[in-house]
């Protein structure tokens, strides 16, 4: 009764202040979308090589739909990349060729280098060939030369037996004769025998992909964690920063002059806000997969669940951290401190990868759990049985946070 | 005057190394107004506070309604005003009401009738829907005064309830204080305002958590010997300065 007292009160004041409520359920959508564009053409990259004396067959195989060659009359590659901002230089000494890279773009860097061994192993191949071209040209007259050579002997033997069978026949020895004609028909058989030249395989590759399409795209990949992310983001901060309004302002000690307990309150917020956080969560996630035709392969609520549970994470986080401040501008000094941090943990970075220190910081960050759990469901169609563990993780966050701050109203009321 | 509403005795307090309350007792029986006065950061809302239970004493009773405070539901029969506007500028002022109605409990046929009455006595019937931000100084104090009285407790505490309320209003608000006195409740008021004090049933003065002197306005005068609470007031303020002197 006194919880939904407070519930309503959350709502009728949300409800009026139209710029925030635009902040937590428009915002999202419009970074969103920011991201789709940005992370959605991601292979259009072109580095530029400046080239110098290099055998035109190499750099023919070189000059990819990534890299773009300029050709130059100097030999001194730092002064080249500075003056023309190339991303490479090419150089040749004989046999040797020598590049330098720019290296301030790492992904240029990594596309010369590719275009540069495909173009060699290419190059390698090319002269393989025709090596092999020559031998069997060299093969093929020997060949036809045995051929010539073959043909000249069973014509010999053919033109002999024949001979043999019409003196066979003249005498009219016919059991000698029919021998005599299975030997002709065996030479002439030998050769009409197929001469079947050797053709090369040609490979040709069919990708099969076990999550998304082959026109997945970063996007794709990281929208589920950045879906947690916002809500995480927008209910820490509207839900602190109402808190500390409610003590600055004196209200809260003045709902604590009430019978009120202190767990209804929290619950009062939790609810209020909570309602909130779902409408802003279905709004983004329906928002993304309808317009950004984002392949979500599990299920559709469990990506609700987990981002109702991590709002919940943040909104009691929220409400923790308001307590250690004494205005808007003391709370938005934590966002640095308490959720930026978050998101280099929520998948962005392979967190297997990370230093151990770095791994044990990611398993005290709520969304570490929650983006981890919205990607399974995502891309690769987890069930509640895999994501479990997560959820369980970030309800026993929801726990004690809760707890805390129901021990911290004692600060207002000792009751 | 069957019972005492509120029974305090020998209540002290310390915030660090300030002593905030120094040994107070305090008796206030039905039907009475009963007075606080002192300087800011004499221990009044301190007082007020440890009586309302927010506040836990480090020796000494407090006792509302014949229960040890703190106690959350006994909280339900206490009308309290604070000092500063506590109030959800964002609500209109009858969801203000209605919150706070709910939150003591205040059935719900009950509670239209009670914003209509607790409204009507500070003045604020007309504007009633309208937004508490638009609202003057004057008219959030009414309405937090409206607040207390919306469950329609026996026991009102109020911390200075007529501060930025115009002299006619003032007088308004006293004159309803009385009529609910005669009903039998109590009030305790804290106030700046001596001829406020003048119009209290009995007065308690503080100074530095000390309670210098209290008893009936025309008892003080008397006591001191001068023509007004507010000399009473300064004289006895002297006189405490001029024992800390000697000590």
């Amino acid at each position: 009764m006194r919880t939904m007292a407070i519930v309503k009160r959350v709502f009728k004041q949300m409800l009026r202040d139209k710029r925030t409520l635009a902040l937590m359920f428009l915002a999202p959508l419009l970074i969103m979308t920011l991201m789709y564009f940005l992370f959605q053409n991601n292979t259009t990259q072109v580095a530029s090589l400046g080239v110098h004396h290099v055998d035109q067959s190499v750099v023919n195989v070189i000059d990819t739909k990534n890299v773009t060659i300029h050709h130059y009359d100097s030999s001194q590659a730092r002064k080249m990349i500075k003056q023309h901002d190339l991303d490479g230089y090419l150089t040749q000494k004989n046999g040797q060729l020598t590049i330098t890279y720019s290296n301030s773009d790492p992904t240029s860097t990594s596309l010369i280098k590719a275009s540069l061994q495909s173009g060699l192993v290419k190059l390698k191949m090319k002269t393989l060939v025709t090596v092999t071209k020559k031998q069997r040209a060299a093969l093929e007259s020997q060949q036809a030369a045995l051929k010539k050579l073959t043909a000249a002997q069973t014509q010999a033997t053919v033109t002999k037996l024949k001979t043999a069978i019409a003196q066979a026949q003249a005498r009219g020895d016919q059991a000698t004769a029919e021998k005599l004609q299975k030997q002709l028909k065996q030479a002439t058989a030998t050769t009409s025998s197929s001469t079947q030249s050797a053709k090369a395989t040609s490979y040709t590759t069919k990708s099969h992909y076990i999550y998304g399409s082959s026109d997945s795209t970063f996007f794709e990949n990281f929208s589920p964690a950045f879906l947690g992310f916002f809500v995480f983001f927008f209910v820490f901060l509207i839900s602190g920063v109402s808190l500390l309004n409610e003590r600055t302002t004196g209200t809260l000690s003045r709902l604590l002059a009430t019978p009120i307990r202190r767990s209804e309150i929290i619950m009062g917020y939790l609810i209020g806000y909570g309602g909130f956080a779902i409408v802003q969560t279905v709004l983004t996630v329906v928002f993304t997969i309808v317009v950004f035709k984002i392949h979500l392969v599990g299920s559709i609520w469990l990506v609700f669940l987990t981002n109702l549970l991590l709002a919940l994470v943040a909104l009691t986080l929220g409400i923790f951290i308001s307590t250690f401040t004494n205005s808007e501008f003391q709370m938005i000094q934590f966002i640095p401190l308490i959720v930026v941090p978050q998101i280099f943990f929520a998948g962005l970075v392979p967190v297997d990868g990370m230093a151990s220190w770095l791994q044990a910081i990611a398993h005290i960050m709520p969304l570490y759990y929650g983006a981890n759990a919205l990607t399974a469901v995502v891309t690769k169609g987890a069930g509640l049985g895999d994501i479990g563990v997560n959820l369980l993780i970030l309800v026993g966050f929801m726990v004690v946070l809760t707890m805390l701050n129901i021990v911290g109203m004692k600060r207002y009321r000792k009751v | 005057m069957a019972t005492d509403y509120v029974i305090a005795k020998q209540v002290s307090k310390h915030f660090g190394h300030q002593q905030v309350l120094n040994q107070i007792d305090l008796t206030l029986p039905a039907g009475m107004i009963y007075g606080l006065i002192g300087p800011s950061g004499a221990g009044k809302t301190t007082l007020i506070k440890s009586i309302l239970g927010m506040e836990v004493v480090d020796s000494g009773t407090v006792k509302v309604m014949d229960t040890v405070m703190p106690n959350r539901a006994v909280m339900a029969q206490v009308g309290y005003m604070a000092q500063s506007d506590a109030l959800y500028e964002t609500l209109t002022a009858r969801e203000n009401l209605t919150l706070f109605g709910q939150l003591l409990s205040v059935p719900k046929i009950k509670l239209a009738q009670m914003i209509d009455y607790a409204a009507g006595l500070v003045d604020l019937t007309s504007q009633l829907d309208k937004r508490v931000s638009g609202y003057s100084g004057g008219m959030k104090r009414r309405l937090s005064l409206a607040i207390a009285l919306i469950q329609d407790p026996q026991l009102l505490i109020l911390d200075e309830p007529t501060v930025g309320i115009d002299p006619e209003l003032r007088q308004q608000i006293w004159t309803e204080l009385n009529k609910l006195k005669d009903t039998g409740k109590s009030m305790l008021v804290t106030t700046h305002v001596m001829d406020e004090a003048e119009r209290c049933d009995y007065l308690m003065l503080i100074r530095h958590g000390i309670a210098l002197a209290e008893g009936t306005p025309a008892a003080l005068k008397q006591q001191y010997a001068v023509d007004t609470i507010e000399q009473v007031f300064m004289k006895a303020g002297r006189m405490q300065d001029a024992n800390d002197g000697n000590s």
